[in-house]
């Protein structure tokens, strides 16, 4: 390939005006190809295409004060990316995200996963608990040990040690409100959230009872968040867990990386 | 007097008879035939192209399931219906047609063992297609891999159930025929007109309906309100205010092929259109569209209602420009003219303008992002406000935005906003 390329373009200075006339020719096909209106001077960045997703998710995409909103910023890229996914393709219901992105190209969502998991603002204090301290002590254990005799594994098996998260496509946990941790069980339990096959988390919400569901969300809703939550830091490596059980999205996401690695 | 009688009791019962014996042994177009084609793979690559044209995906696949297997269900006021597999599928698709079939189908509205298809199939715009393109659209679909997926059962009321009935349909609305250029105008004039009323079935949403589903005047492109969707299909008409009066020939043709333009975005289902249908033409077929499009005359009612505005209005108006130099300004600025391409302005727009404040009502509640186009590929988009503004400040906004800068639509109630809340969005 080399020795081919070097036949036409022998220094580097050919390369680079090479490079300028592929450049200038892309350009001018863009502008040939671009709507005639009057383009006004609209920021064209990301912040402001994704300025409608902060209308309910909050500055930076960190939630509101409303309960129903999650958190979308620093969760990992990949977890964003397969939710917007399937709320386009009608697997996850909302009539709200069905319809906002509902005729988005997979490279758009990709660059707004990419946007909001670059983001970290602060994060909200923890929330007071509404069941007993009994009841936390237990989701404590379920969440850290799971229960192998329900078929249930720990929460910390797969969104890591402290519920931060792992790459590339397991969402922390710490720092979601109660009620919307709960409405995504109910969600599981119902069929409207559903994800790529086989669908792990609707699984394991199956063997959850409404006790449960209640002890783990107020346990997890209670947890500190840590200090340091850079993306980088704190969410898990992909090659620092190996799942409890099988998880299509999550292979699905692995496949793609090693892909674009090769 | 028994004579008498008896001749309107016969005419009572022949009469019908002689209808559906007609429109069942009539076939207007069975004489044309299929022409010798050298270059297959050609013509399935036309056939691509042209089913892409006339967005037969859209109906024949549900959403995120395999292209052309059928299965999504299109409401009608009569009852759902569902679009059937046309994948190459011998048992459950159309994979014992033959080019004389589908030719059938699209031209006169008859499925292969001759019964009348529902005009859900839009066969009283696709009978404008000529035989050969019909042919290379059957070539493609037979070429593309073959889905085991059957057929679900039409749910509809009676008497709409009864499929013979439709002979009744058919004699009031359905008149089979080929596209005739008119030698008077240019080609790409005619080349538009042949798409939009054929292929892009423009007129099965932008030319209103009659209680039974037909198309009340000869498809006139008026507009009008699409059945069961809520959504108000805007007129394509000259007329200034309500149609494409104002709008540029280039306006339109950036509309169509990449979802914006200067004078405005597209929303609803006409996202879908652009989205699976029209990015994909050529540039020539689209400019071809635009230039028959804007030569439609104005129609005869204009579609505008303006009401004086009276006190209470005020309050009214007054509530809806604060909310709008809250939530609105930002985009769509104070003059009202936006940012265009980006965010449309609402200045001079004319959803806001027709008679049926739908479309804006339901903007607000929903908002949206154009669709991802290769002329638009990284669209800007608007929040939903259903969860932020109740209906009184719907209506409000809305009314604002219907009657301010020049803009002649109407008063906005807070029950006219409540209807549309919570539809679904498709």
């Amino acid at each position: 390939m080399q020795n081919a390329m070097s036949g036409y373009c022998l220094n580097r200075g050919c390369v680079k005006k090479l490079w300028r006339l592929l450049c200038s020719t892309l350009c001018g096909l863009f502008l040939l190809h671009s709507p005639a209106f009057a383009q006004q001077a609209v920021p064209g960045g990301i912040a402001e295409r994704a300025a409608p997703c902060i209308a309910c998710h909050g500055k930076e995409g960190r939630a509101t004060s409303d309960g129903s909103f999650p958190r979308i910023a620093g969760k990992p890229s990949g977890y964003l990316y397969n939710q917007l996914v399937n709320f386009r393709d009608g697997r996850r219901k909302n009539a709200q995200m069905n319809t906002m992105i509902a005729y988005m190209s997979d490279q758009n969502l990709k660059e707004f996963a990419d946007y909001f998991a670059s983001l970290q603002p602060p994060y909200p204090p923890p929330q007071a608990p509404t069941v007993s301290p009994s009841e936390l002590e237990r989701a404590h254990m379920l969440a850290t040990q799971g229960d192998p005799a329900r078929n249930i594994p720990a929460c910390t098996a797969c969104h890591g040690e402290k519920l931060t998260g792992t790459q590339p496509s397991i969402p922390g946990l710490v720092g979601l409100s109660r009620s919307y941790l709960a409405w995504q069980f109910g969600s599981w339990k119902d069929g409207t959230r559903k994800a790529a096959a086989p669908d792990c988390m609707a699984q394991i919400t199956e063997h959850l009872t409404p006790q449960d569901i209640a002890a783990l969300t107020s346990w997890i809703a209670l947890q500190q968040v840590p200090v340091d939550m850079r993306a980088d830091k704190s969410i898990a490596s992909a090659g620092a867990i190996k799942l409890p059980i099988a998880c299509g999205s999550y292979i699905e996401q692995q496949r793609e990386q090693q892909r674009e690695k090769q | 007097m028994k004579r008498i009688a008896l001749c309107i009791l016969a005419l009572i019962i022949l009469g019908p008879l002689a209808i559906i014996g007609f429109q069942w042994f009539h076939d207007p177009g069975s004489d044309r035939k299929s022409a010798a084609v050298a270059d297959r793979a050609q013509l399935v690559a036309r056939g691509e192209y042209l089913a892409k044209a006339g967005n037969c995906i859209a109906c024949h696949t549900v959403r995120n399931g395999d292209a052309y297997a059928g299965g999504r269900a299109i409401t009608t006021p009569f009852g759902k219906i569902y679009g059937p597999n046309i994948t190459p599928d011998a048992e459950t698709g159309i994979g014992k047609w033959t080019a004389d079939d589908f030719w059938r189908a699209i031209h006169n509205g008859k499925s292969r063992d001759g019964q009348f298809l529902y005009p859900a199939f839009p066969y009283p715009n696709y009978t404008k297609v000529t035989r050969a393109d019909a042919d290379a659209i059957f070539a493609y679909l037979q070429n593309i891999k073959p889905v085991t997926q059957a057929n679900k059962d039409p749910e509809l009321r009676f008497p709409y159930s009864r499929r013979t009935l439709l002979a009744f349909w058919r004699a009031l609305y359905f008149k089979p025929g080929e596209f005739e250029p008119q030698s008077s105008q240019s080609a790409e004039w005619n080349r538009g007109a042949y798409l939009v009323q054929g292929l892009g079935h423009c007129g099965a949403c932008h030319t209103s309906r009659n209680a039974l589903g037909g198309t009340t005047t000869s498809a006139d492109l008026a507009g009008g309100m699409i059945p069961m969707q809520d959504w108000y299909a805007a007129s394509l008409t000259s007329d200034p205010t309500t149609g494409l009066g104002n709008w540029t020939t280039r306006d339109v043709a950036d509309l169509l092929r990449t979802g914006v333009s200067g004078r405005g975005a597209v929303f609803g289902p006409m996202s879908e259109v652009v989205y699976g249908s029209l990015q994909h033409l050529s540039q020539s077929d689209i400019e071809s569209m635009a230039t028959y499009v804007k030569s439609v005359p104005e129609s005869e009612a204009p579609d505008v209602a303006s009401a004086p505005v009276a006190e209470d209005a005020r309050t009214v108006l007054g509530l809806g420009a604060r909310i709008y130099r809250k939530q609105c300004v930002e985009c769509h600025k104070a003059d009202g003219k936006g940012m265009p391409s980006a965010y449309p302005a609402l200045a001079g727009s004319r959803s806001l303008t027709a008679q049926s404040a739908v479309n804006p009502i339901r903007m607000v509640f929903n908002g949206g992002y154009a669709p991802t186009t290769e002329g638009n590929p990284q669209p800007y988009g608007m929040p939903p406000f259903s969860g932020t503004l109740n209906d009184e400040e719907i209506a409000a906004v809305v009314s604002y935005i219907r009657m301010n800068w020049g803009n002649s639509g109407g008063l906005v109630s807070p029950v006219d906003v409540a209807r549309y809340r919570g539809l679904p969005a498709e």
